[in-house]
């Protein structure tokens, strides 16, 4: 085996990121592109770029027999879907395996598996990994029993959802049966599967998860851990790693318990295995695995000096873990910022456009994967990420420290963006205190309202 | 005002001269094309509707987006998805358009196999086909330009 040419169904930085993986690995890229990013970035530096179909990612970017046949037709050795799109679509997976073309992430039956978020949990139970308080309820009076027993608030999740989609928090017990009803109905249109489960609402938490990289036969290492819980409606907007303030022995368990549930379904690829650290139990459950490659990979292969996207191919190819855990060594700490084409003063509307400036931050410590230059166009028919600002210190403060400058030094025109924003996420005392809940950014965005009111009427 | 034979043997003399390929005037519902060359460059398919196998080029030789510069008053054919494009309904059989051939809006010019999947491609206009650009059993991409006609009864 050796992956030659690789076809990435992928769009944006993402697919310039892989792009600059398989360049570095003398591997032939082929991307496959919507009209409206035929003349992107990724598709200047990809060896060959196929335009697949219309900007609506409906008739592009998440049709996985075009994607297929294109791989086919370009005889690619290989697919990496990237995140987003078709990457936790098992059809994708499972059309690959069908057709003998090497899937860049785990088997169709592994995404079903977690994307399952029950059966995920019952893996979870199985493999030893603690999970919140709950479970499966087939009916009203089912809901009542568990509720009573796991108490409010709680919360109804889809078992077709996740990362934040198709949950709805319950405070009072006699509100379960209409928001059961109201859950499912929802969960039936938006994930085609109308089952729901409970789960204790953690009041004060965080979201910290673990990367791992497996085989696909039962050997998984874990690459550490990283602190996303600086979150506006479950989108995250700041990472970092180490997770600040867990103790040794903490973050040794959650480390393992990533390992063991990753282990349990003899995971291949890169994954991330996400937790919900409840602060006031000093207890981690298990939230959801990601069976994919992550926004915020770049902070671990920062602090561990490892290229993610390699090894995903180099397990793709037969290869196996060319590493072991003993070799994974993390030194310092790592940040990034998410700059999205949002308007923070418009409750973070989406702001497409041309963008006329962008000038990126350089320098030692310091990474950008963008896919956005002068002059770029941002369609509005994607998501708003524009770049990934990445630093990398001895330390948090100095960390912070660079991140600060890498922000004041980036400069963006044409488009609204987030950067003002994360600057004053940074000059925050509790955010540069470190070890924020998840609750942490819509009270500074009250604090933010509050303080301009008062501007507004002093 | 009224072209003459002078005028026209001048506009034709400009258009020797000019970088430009073809020229399309109309004045008083008088209508002129002029085209450089002696004929209509019509580019024919390398070969008959086949059923052999079209090597797929390697990823280096990449630019497939072959356009080369309309003929006046043509109509483009584009394709409405990715996939390979058949000229033919099975292998060995007739294409379904010829160059000369008369279509209308319905006619099928060709197939567009997805995973197995046979989607048939419409004139969508009616004419009569001039050129035929893209290859038997090779792959195009979406909007890829199929065919062109020259549109009329």
């Amino acid at each position: 085996m050796a992956i030659r040419r690789i076809l990435i169904a992928n769009r944006g930085e993402i697919a310039l990121r892989v792009i600059r993986t398989c360049k570095a690995l003398a591997i032939e890229t082929v991307l496959a592109a919507s009209k409206a990013d035929m003349d992107s970035l990724p598709a200047r530096l990809a060896d060959r770029t196929l335009c697949i179909g219309p900007a609506r990612p409906a008739d592009s970017y998440l049709r996985a027999d075009t994607i297929v046949q294109a791989a086919l037709s370009v005889k690619a050795d290989a697919i990496h879907p990237g995140y987003g799109f078709l990457s936790e679509r098992a059809v994708l997976a499972r059309l690959c395996e069908q057709e003998g073309v090497i899937f860049i992430g785990p088997t169709a039956a592994q995404i079903e598996a977690v994307g399952d978020k029950l059966r995920a949990r019952a893996e979870a139970e199985s493999a030893g990994v603690p999970t919140a308080p709950g479970g499966a309820v087939a009916t009203v009076a089912e809901a009542m029993l568990l509720g009573r027993k796991i108490g409010v608030p709680l919360l109804i999740k889809a078992v077709g959802g996740g990362g934040g989609r198709g949950m709805k928090r319950v405070d009072r017990l006699e509100d379960i049966p209409s928001a059961m009803e109201l859950a499912g109905a929802e969960a039936g249109s938006a994930f085609g599967d109308a089952r729901v489960y409970l789960e204790r609402f953690v009041e004060r938490g965080r979201h910290v998860e673990v990367q791992i990289l497996g085989d696909g036969n039962g050997r998984v290492i874990h690459l550490g851990e990283r602190d996303c819980s600086v979150q506006r409606r479950y989108q995250k907007l700041i990472e970092e790693t180490p997770a600040p303030g867990l103790s040794a022995d903490f973050r040794g368990r959650i480390h393992a318990a990533a390992v063991q549930f990753a282990e349990r379904l003899s995971y291949r690829s890169a994954g991330t295995v996400e937790f919900l650290v409840d602060l006031e139990r000093n207890a981690f459950y298990f939230l959801e695995m990601n069976a994919r490659i992550q926004v915020e990979h770049p902070i671990t292969e920062a602090v561990t000096g490892i290229d993610l996207v390699a090894e995903q191919i180099a397990i793709a190819d037969g290869r196996g873990l060319r590493l072991k855990q003993a070799d994974i060594r993390r030194e310092g700490c790592a940040i990034e910022c998410r700059i999205n084409a949002e308007d923070p003063a418009r409750d973070f509307q989406p702001s497409p456009g041309t963008v006329r400036t962008a000038v990126w931050p350089s320098g030692e410590g310091v990474r950008v994967d963008t896919d956005i230059a002068s002059g770029s166009r941002i369609p509005p028919y994607y998501d708003s990420l524009m770049a990934k600002i990445i630093v990398h210190a001895a330390d948090r403060p100095s960390a912070l420290e660079r991140m600060r400058r890498a922000l004041a030094a980036t400069r963006i025109e044409g488009v609204a963006t987030n950067l003002a924003f994360h600057l004053d996420v940074l000059a925050d005392p509790e955010f540069q205190a470190g070890g924020v809940d998840t609750g942490f950014l819509p009270r500074f965005l009250e604090r933010q309202r509050l303080a301009q009111e008062v501007r507004a009427h002093g | 005002m009224t072209l003459t034979a002078k005028d026209v043997a001048e506009i034709m003399r400009l258009l020797e001269q000019s970088s430009f390929d073809n020229l399309s005037l109309e004045i008083d519902g008088v209508k002129l094309n002029l085209q450089r060359g002696s004929a209509v460059p019509v580019r024919q398919s390398a070969a008959p509707a086949s059923p052999a196998e079209s090597q797929p080029k390697p990823a280096q030789s990449a630019p497939t987006r072959v356009r080369p510069p309309s003929q006046p008053g043509l109509a483009e054919v584009a394709s409405p998805l990715l996939g390979i494009f058949y000229r033919a309904p099975k292998p060995g059989e007739p294409p379904f358009v010829e160059v000369g051939s008369k279509v209308d809006e319905d006619t099928v010019i060709g197939i567009i196999e997805v995973m197995k999947l046979m989607n048939s491609v419409r004139a969508g206009v009616k004419g009569e086909v001039v050129e035929i650009l893209a290859e038997n059993a090779a792959l195009v991409e979406y909007e890829e330009i199929l065919l062109r006609l020259r549109p009329g009864a």
